[in-house]
């Protein structure tokens, strides 16, 4: 592998420049799809199936299409022809026959499925004529839990014949061998919840017909436009030149937006069905019931133990509920935690199988850091269970198993059926350095004299957990830079902006590339208008991938610059000097780039090894036995991302996804009954951290390890704050609550969970 | 999550908003913060015809402070009680309940009179309302009228009130000097409704025995309710351990909650007592 290569005079990376993009969010002059207004435009509504499984016996639309306002009532009957279904975004040989058409025609599968779309000149009237349509669905058995779907007690396909979508094997050494050979043998079984990623500005687009040049605009793309105007196109059998996705602000990812969803299409074809611009704006309720939902799984797993703690396998079976339906991403959690479960330790011999399997819910697909929060929190409670059983110190059995750069590059678990990615290598890194550096960041040895121990009515725990995020997902991604005739300089990358301050990273790293001033450097990303192919954001990719290219491109107008300069300055190439945005000749006579309008050059990127930033995480809690409340005391992520490129961004990155995360630890669930029915359909029920829940939140970032595998050096960093916490944080919950025997196997570990627990064990 | 078409009134006077509550005999709600109406009208929960902003109307938006009590004008907001200082002295257990009442844009618009005619079984004033022997003075197509607060609840979101009613106040009764209190309340995070919470108050007699002592809870049933038989078992006895304790194990008993998604009645019971305990320690210390 090469080394990589020292970028000249560094002025911009690695400084904690303020964001370009929050000047004009911080002033309200955001663009967002709800600021896109088309003067004869309509609005969709969508009437969804209100039952979690049934066979659709009529749709009657007569009083909604007698209401004022009302242009259209769409439903499956207008399709010629097979019902479209939304794509997939990794191959698999199984999912076929679960994928998701885009308007339910014969079957209903989940509450919420969309069954008919109203146009009507307004959004409130199109919603008032939704609740017009009259649904007559024959109301099927419902299928919630993952034991009874896999039992295929109901089946939610008939024609696939099982509820089982998907089956991966992630395998690595001989693990029968490694378990024959144990001095130990640790099993548990543990599950998380299911979610959502739960972005605050809810799905939107625009859909704009032109009938005059047969061209779709879809406003309103996030994280992959490029992909989803392939798929747009196949589905409209159009040209994908036909096809444009246009990126407009975005009030968060994680993920779930911007994957392609059955309203996209739904409102590209009443566009051209309509002839006019169509628009949507979910609503929240809507998003609870709409947008993928993710993270529901368990495990049921092993691991051989020498009995000095060295971990020599682990195996046995990881589920993913996946809802009704296989989205374009639903089968990703299922196989990350398969190849992800072992993280940033050495587990020489592995064979997991991760199922992932169908029910009556929304729905699932990815939400930040997917499957690799799920594997980590199982691993780190392995890793207790473990050292609690070898009567080993926690600390130590994770230092004995930690990766080290000796190891690198360090194969994971090689997946089957393969997806493209089925093999990968930790790429560098000694994972004890993050782990060592958090021990002392967190002043664990003065703490640790806190351990379970009984302080004013609460009992204090401790803990550390370490992880890997993986990032830089290939293939390619592309950038363009152009030289302005105002002699500014435009930079074009694929890579999407999510909130993550994509127009700084890639300002920053154009800068430095061309050495020329931060504020002369436009960077526009995202929409399909400006490059012909491109990628975008997600997988921790959007700043290593995009950042790449830009480089390349930065690099290649260098080029074109010293050959425009050379016959403008009427020098040859080589004798000019250039510097700064300068190109000068030994005659003394110069040229700027900024007088060298219409210059562009096009760069890309092509790289398929993923990038593993490595991190540890401590978390130090007081838990009240009385309320079973968990009060936070300090959290602390240290984190090597191999090259920052900006401190303020990235600490945006890593507190965000933890404060994300202890939502995840201890409030967020999509709670269903029985029957299939969604019982959290607001915000008030669906409890995301409020800005004064965890104030302290605190984070190191190393870069001592550069990736080899790109130019930058730098690692994915968009995830990784997420993944250790449901580990760490239940971790030390478990350290607080020892002497009480409290052992929580689930996640959420809300304050009545962790109650009725204690409850539970003081009975016992 | 849009609302459903309907009309809007502003009136000007008392007994204009009466009169055109009375012409749409339950079909016009009066409109006050919003704050419960509003989400409750875009999730299409309630249909009426017609809102009667009761912003317009004089004299609704007072805090009374004197010998008889306080008084709060039905269109007092949350952040109007918590700017009025001289609460702390005058009535301190009001302020330190209103202080868990959601987040600071809620307060700017969340009314007394809204909170109580909402009626939220998990909601601080009613609670207060209950504990603490409010009166409610309403005006209706028949005139002015008042009523306990403890006859004002009558089930979840669910008042004694008839169509056309409008709450215009409500007083608490004088606070005496020397007087213990204090209110506890949990919930999943800070300015959420209740999961419980607990209002207590007690005055002492000459031998240090407690009198008088009014202790209530919210979240634990369909209306806030008076722990009777934890007053019960303070009256008359000196506060120390054992009746705290005692008084604690008398409100786990006494309640009848339900499980929710959020948490199980076993949960909702025992932390009754550990409020109530609480609640009890803090006002002795
Ligand atoms: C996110 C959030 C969190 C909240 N948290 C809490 C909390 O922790 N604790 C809490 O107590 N509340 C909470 N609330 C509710 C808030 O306090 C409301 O403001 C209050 O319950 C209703 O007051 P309002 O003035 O907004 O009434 P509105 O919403 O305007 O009206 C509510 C109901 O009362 C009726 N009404 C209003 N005024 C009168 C009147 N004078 N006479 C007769 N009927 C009337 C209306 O017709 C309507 O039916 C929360 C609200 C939100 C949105």
């Amino acid at each position: 592998m090469k080394a990589p290569s020292p970028m000249s005079p560094n002025t911009y990376v690695g400084q904690p420049i303020e964001r370009v993009e929050d000047l004009r969010f911080l002033r309200g002059r955001g663009q967002y799809i709800d600021d896109i207004k088309r003067d004869d435009q309509v609005c969709a509504a969508f009437v969804r199936s209100a039952v979690a499984h049934g066979r659709v016996r009529s749709i009657d639309a007569t009083a909604a299409l007698a209401m004022p306002g009302v242009r259209a009532v769409i439903t499956a009957a207008d399709f010629d022809g097979p019902i479209p279904t939304i794509p997939f975004r990794r191959p698999n040989p199984s999912i076929g026959p679960y994928a998701q058409p885009v308007i339910a025609s014969d079957k209903v599968r989940y509450v919420g499925e969309p069954v008919a779309v109203v146009i009507a000149d307004t959004a409130e009237r199109a919603e008032d004529a939704a609740q017009e349509v009259v649904l007559d669905i024959e109301e099927l058995p419902a299928i919630v839990g993952m034991a009874p779907a896999e039992a295929n007690e109901v089946l939610l396909f008939e024609a696939a014949g099982g509820n089982v979508a998907s089956v991966f094997v992630g395998t690595l050494g001989d693990a029968a061998a490694a378990f024959a050979a144990a001095d130990r043998v640790v099993r548990g079984a543990f599950r998380t919840q299911r979610q959502t990623a739960m972005p605050m500005e809810t799905r939107g687009l625009l859909a704009e017909w032109n009938a005059t040049t047969s061209h779709l605009t879809m406003f309103g793309a996030a994280k992959l436009p490029f992909f989803n105007r392939r798929a747009m196109a196949a589905m409209m059998n159009l040209p994908e030149a036909q096809v444009d996705y246009i990126e407009l602000d975005v009030g968060g990812g994680f993920g779930a937006r911007g994957e392609f969803y059955p309203e996209d299409f739904l409102l590209a074809f009443a566009a051209r069905r309509l002839g006019c611009p169509v628009k949507w704006i979910e609503d929240r309720r809507e998003h609870f019931l709409a947008t993928g939902h993710a993270r529901e799984s368990a495990c049921d797993i092993e691991f051989a133990l020498r009995s000095d703690g060295i971990i020599l396998g682990a195996r046995g079976t990881l589920f993913s509920n996946i809802g009704a339906y296989v989205r374009p991403n639903g089968i990703t959690p299922a196989r990350n935690m398969v190849q992800f479960l072992s993280g940033p330790y050495r587990i020489p011999n592995i064979h997991f199988e991760g199922r992932g399997i169908v029910t009556n819910k929304t729905p699932a697909g990815t939400y930040r850091g997917p499957g690799r929060y799920e594997g980590c929190f199982y691993c780190e409670q392995m890793l207790d269970l473990s050292a609690d059983k070898l009567g080993l110190d926690r600390l130590e059995i994770r230092r004995r198993n930690l990766l080290t750069d000796a190891d690198m590059p360090y194969r994971l678990a090689t997946i089957s059926p393969s997806d493209g990615a089925a093999e990968t290598f930790c790429d560098s890194g000694d994972y004890r350095s993050t782990f060592e550096r958090c021990i002392i960041e967190s002043g664990w040895a003065e703490k640790a004299q806190l351990q379970g121990r009984l302080i004013d009515g609460r009992y204090h725990g401790l803990a550390i957990g370490n992880f890997i995020e993986g990032g830089a997902s290939g293939p390619q991604e592309n950038a363009r830079i152009d030289v302005e005739a105002d002699g500014m300089v435009s930079v074009y990358a694929g890579s999407s902006a999510i909130g993550q301050g994509t127009e700084t990273v890639l300002g920053q790293i154009a800068a430095d590339a061309l050495e020329i001033p931060f504020e002369r450097i436009t960077v526009l990303h995202g929409s399909t208008t400006y490059l012909s192919e491109g990628w975008g954001s997600y997988g921790s990719r959007g700043t290593v991938m995009g950042g790449s290219a830009v480089i390349d491109a930065a690099q290649g107008l260098i080029a074109k610059f010293r050959g425009a300069a050379a016959i403008a300055l009427d020098v040859a190439e080589k004798e000019l000097h250039i510097a700064n945005g300068v190109a000068s000749a030994p005659n003394g006579r110069s040229v700027k780039l900024a007088q060298m309008a219409g210059l562009s050059c096009d760069g890309s990127f092509k790289n398929s090894k993923a990038t593993y930033t490595f991190g540890a995480a401590m978390a130090h809690v007081a838990v009240d036995p009385k309320t079973g409340h968990v009060a936070v005391i300090d959290y602390l992520a240290v984190d090597d991302v191999g090259r920052i490129i900006n401190p303020l961004t990235l600490h945006g990155q890593v507190t965000g996804a933890a404060v994300q995360g202890l939502g995840s630890v201890f409030s967020e669930e999509l709670v269903y009954d029985e029957s299939g029915q969604i019982l959290v359909g607001s915000l008030a029920d669906y409890l995301v951290p409020l800005a004064t829940d965890y104030p302290t939140i605190r984070c190191v970032s190393l870069e001592n390890y550069p990736s080899p595998n790109n130019p930058l050096g730098a690692k994915g960093a968009g995830e990784g704050g997420i993944i250790p916490v449901g580990g760490v944080v239940l971790s030390a919950v478990t350290a607080a609550l020892q002497s009480l025997g409290v052992r929580p196997r689930e996640l959420p570990i809300s304050p009545p969970k962790l109650w009725a627990l204690i409850q539970q064990a003081a009975q016992a | 999550m849009k609302l459903a078409p309907l009309d809007y009134k502003r009136p000007a006077s008392l007994q204009e908003a009466i009169a055109i509550l009375a012409a749409h005999d339950g079909a016009a709600l009066p409109l006050a913060g919003g704050q419960s109406l509003i989400p409750i009208l875009a999730f299409r929960l309630a249909a009426p015809t017609m809102l009667v902003d009761l912003r317009g109307v004089p004299g609704l938006d007072g805090i009374a402070i004197g010998p008889g009590g306080v008084r709060l004008g039905a269109m007092v907001r949350w952040r109007d009680i918590e700017d009025e200082k001289r609460l702390a002295a005058a009535w301190p257990l009001l302020p330190a309940v209103i202080s868990h009442i959601a987040h600071y844009q809620i307060r700017n618009r969340g009314t007394v009179g809204g909170s109580l005619a909402h009626a939220d079984p998990a909601a601080e004033l009613p609670g207060l309302a209950v504990t603490c022997d409010a009166t409610i003075e309403i005006v209706g197509r028949d005139g002015p009228r008042e009523i306990p607060a403890s006859a004002l609840f009558v089930g979840a979101l669910s008042t004694s009130l008839a169509a056309g009613d409008l709450i215009v106040g409500m007083r608490l009764p004088p606070w005496r000097d020397g007087r213990r209190w204090a209110f506890e309340e949990f919930a999943l995070r800070r300015g959420d409704f209740a999961i419980v919470g607990v209002a207590a108050y007690y005055d002492l007699d000459d031998a240090g025995r407690v009198v008088d002592a009014h202790i209530g809870a919210i979240g634990v049933s369909e209306y806030p309710i008076r722990l009777t038989a934890a007053e019960q078992a303070l009256n008359g006895s000196p506060i120390d351990d054992a009746t705290i304790a005692a008084a604690a194990r008398a409100a786990c008993a006494m309640v009848e909650p339900q499980d929710d998604i959020h948490a199980s009645a076993a949960y909702r019971r025992a932390l009754v007592g550990t409020l109530t305990e609480r609640a009890l320690a803090r006002a002795s210390a």
